[in-house]
């Protein structure tokens, strides 16, 4: 699904430039679910990122689904995006002046997909994260963890191969973390490959595979034995 | 090529984002508005300028005979110079394919009256042509024609004053009034937007004039209009040849300045013509000042916006929007707004001219006004600029790295 081979990033901070990722290799097979955890400035996110195609490495390999992902152009990388990828992000990210359905329905949008036929899917996608009630609300009127839904109801509406998660439960209480992880397993279950970057071990022990980063280097890449989110629900 | 969607994104990120919306054709309006405004002033006052110039011909040129002052050719100084009809002759065949009118004239005081009514008025014997050269407007009856002149016939046409001051209780025409003793035939009454002293006139023709004054073919003075196709330069030259032929034809010293003298509204034309492309400079002045304020008042919303706008972009771009695509939902709706903030500042302008107009009178501006395709090309000038203005930083903005527009908060 996914092959990483000795990927480096750098980031030039005045003269000189931070050394981030300093090769890192990385398989993720499909039906996987994976946590990169990390301190801050380990690298973790920008890892993701580059998987994500919204930054560029500066060297090494990327393969994804067969692709080799090297010097895109906007265009085509944006293609890839759309059909590749799904994001969950830390801080949701919706667009704060379309409601739920017309939010879920962007990136099919993007895929040319007709209004109406866009409209019925978003909301299939938003009854799955049970959230159709709420579909013509505006993002101001959710709480966290709804508006969490409705990102991963984005995220799935394309349906994408792979499911990239920043910190999805950074900015939620404990509950409504687990809530959403309970959620983003049975995502998992259902056999999307899932990429997750957190900082928390209990989030983590939720993933079937943990990959360890410290200072751009990959430290341990172990299986565990997935904790069930529901059972703190 | 028409994309409902792309229109449905846009309308809705227009009026979802109303203040955003509204500030920035707010902008624009206003420009507009001033433009239209100034625009609409500064016509005003060009056309107060170009009344006060009255509806005279403002081509003609006036000879007057007079006394010489230096002897030539054996003849002293002193001689009263003296036109006749062939003169007016001469000046005719000579040159004729620069002349649009021409008439000689005799001017006379007269006592007019018609039964009880009696009053002193200018009499002026002249030619048909003369009604142009006045730009007088025939109310009633007709003026004098060529067979008045030919056949000396003793028929007059009274101004509007005099028609009103004899013929208080009935129509002049037809009736005869008493010039100096002698009944003439009104035949026309005529106006002149020049003002009432244009109006105390009496016109006869001038053969009549020289029959009843002296019986003789004399001119007081000739008055003709140039080919209006002349610019000022050559109606100035023009008056000079004339001056020059007929200073010749009267053995007049060149020098003479007093025996045949010349008053040519060339002259002022010139003056006038040259206050007008100053009044025009100025127009441009301020019209350009407008939209150039205006332009840079978009500019700067349009960078507003798409800085505002930066996360939005970064999300649309991580799922899966092309930097065409952004350009173009940015692009469109600045010109949107642009082109229905321009209409609304166009409208607010013109309805604001209509209401003050008439009240500003008092301060030399007359109905001023603007011509629509002059703020509709400002207005399209004011869309454009928004356009390349918003297109910068919207092309920045689309390649901008969706991480990088995903961190800006």
């Amino acid at each position: 699904m996914l092959k990483i081979h000795q990927l480096h990033k750098s980031y030039p901070i005045g003269d000189s430039s931070l050394h981030v990722l300093k090769g890192i290799d990385l398989n993720v097979e499909e039906g996987e679910m994976v946590a990169i955890m990390g301190s801050s400035g380990s690298g973790k996110s920008t890892l993701l990122n580059i998987i994500g195609m919204l930054d560029e490495a500066d060297s090494g390999e990327y393969i994804l689904d067969g692709l080799p992902i090297k010097n895109l152009t906007e265009k085509k990388a944006a293609v890839y995006r759309n059909k590749f990828l799904g994001f969950i992000f830390q801080s949701f990210n919706l667009i704060n002046y379309k409601n739920a359905v017309e939010n879920v329905a962007l990136p099919l949008y993007y895929q040319g997909v007709k209004r109406k036929e866009r409209q019925e899917q978003a909301m299939f996608h938003l009854g799955k994260v049970g959230l159709a009630d709420w579909a013509k609300h505006l993002p101001k009127e959710l709480s966290g963890g709804q508006k969490q839904r409705v990102a991963i109801a984005r995220a799935l509406a394309a349906n994408p191969k792979l499911l990239l998660a920043d910190e999805p439960t950074g900015a939620l209480d404990t509950k409504t973390s687990h809530d959403i992880m309970a959620f983003i397993q049975q995502l998992n279950d259902e056999g999307k490959t899932i990429l997750m970057v957190t900082h928390e071990e209990d989030i983590a022990n939720m993933c079937k595979r943990i990959v360890r980063l410290k200072d751009g280097v990959i430290m341990e890449d172990v299986k565990v034995t997935q904790d069930r989110a529901e059972n703190y629900v | 090529m028409f994309d409902l969607d792309l229109w449905r994104e846009i309308f809705q990120s227009i009026n979802m984002n109303r203040t955003r919306s509204l500030l920035s054709g707010f902008t624009v309006a206003f420009a507009i508005l001033l433009f239209t405004i100034l625009f609409g002033i500064a016509n005003g006052l060009e056309n107060t300028f170009k009344e006060a110039f009255g509806t005279d011909a403002n081509n003609s040129i006036v000879i007057y005979p007079g006394k010489t002052t230096k002897g030539y050719k054996g003849l002293q100084a002193g001689r009263q110079i003296q036109f006749k009809n062939e003169d007016h002759e001469y000046v005719l065949d000579k040159f004729g394919d620069k002349v649009q009118y021409i008439t000689s004239k005799v001017n006379r005081n007269v006592i007019a009256s018609f039964k009880n009514e009696k009053n002193s008025y200018q009499l002026r014997a002249v030619h048909p042509e003369y009604m142009f050269i006045e730009n007088n407007k025939i109310s009633e009856g007709r003026y004098i024609n060529q067979n008045d002149l030919k056949n000396k016939t003793k028929v007059a046409v009274i101004g509007r004053i005099v028609n009103d001051q004899l013929f208080t209780k009935e129509s002049a025409i037809g009736k005869y009034v008493n010039l100096s003793g002698i009944p003439y035939k009104v035949v026309g009454v005529f106006t002149d937007d020049e003002g009432d002293n244009e109006e105390r006139v009496i016109y006869i023709p001038i053969t009549t004039a020289q029959l009843v004054y002296g019986n003789n073919d004399f001119i007081d003075f000739m008055h003709l209009t140039y080919n209006p196709e002349m610019n000022s330069d050559q109606a100035l030259s023009f008056g000079t040849l004339i001056t020059k032929s007929l200073k010749e034809r009267f053995s007049v010293a060149r020098s003479d300045q007093r025996a045949i003298r010349v008053r040519n509204m060339a002259q002022s034309t010139k003056q006038v013509d040259m206050l007008t492309s100053g009044l025009t400079v100025i127009i441009l002045v301020i019209g350009f000042g407008t939209l150039i304020a205006g332009i840079v008042g978009i500019s700067n919303i349009m960078i507003f916006i798409v800085k505002e706008r930066t996360k939005e972009i970064g999300i649309r771009k991580a799922l899966g929007a092309s930097p065409k695509s952004i350009i173009a939902i940015i692009l469109i709706e600045s010109i949107i707004i642009t082109t229905i903030a321009g209409y609304v500042g166009l409208l607010i302008g013109v309805g604001v001219l209509e209401w003050i107009g008439p009240s500003l009178e008092k301060y030399f501006i007359t109905s001023p006004g603007v011509s629509n395709s002059l703020v509709i090309g400002a207005t399209i000038t004011l869309i454009l600029a928004g356009a390349i203005a918003g297109y910068l930083p919207a092309k920045k903005a689309s390649e901008i790295k969706p991480i990088v527009a995903l961190r800006n908060d």
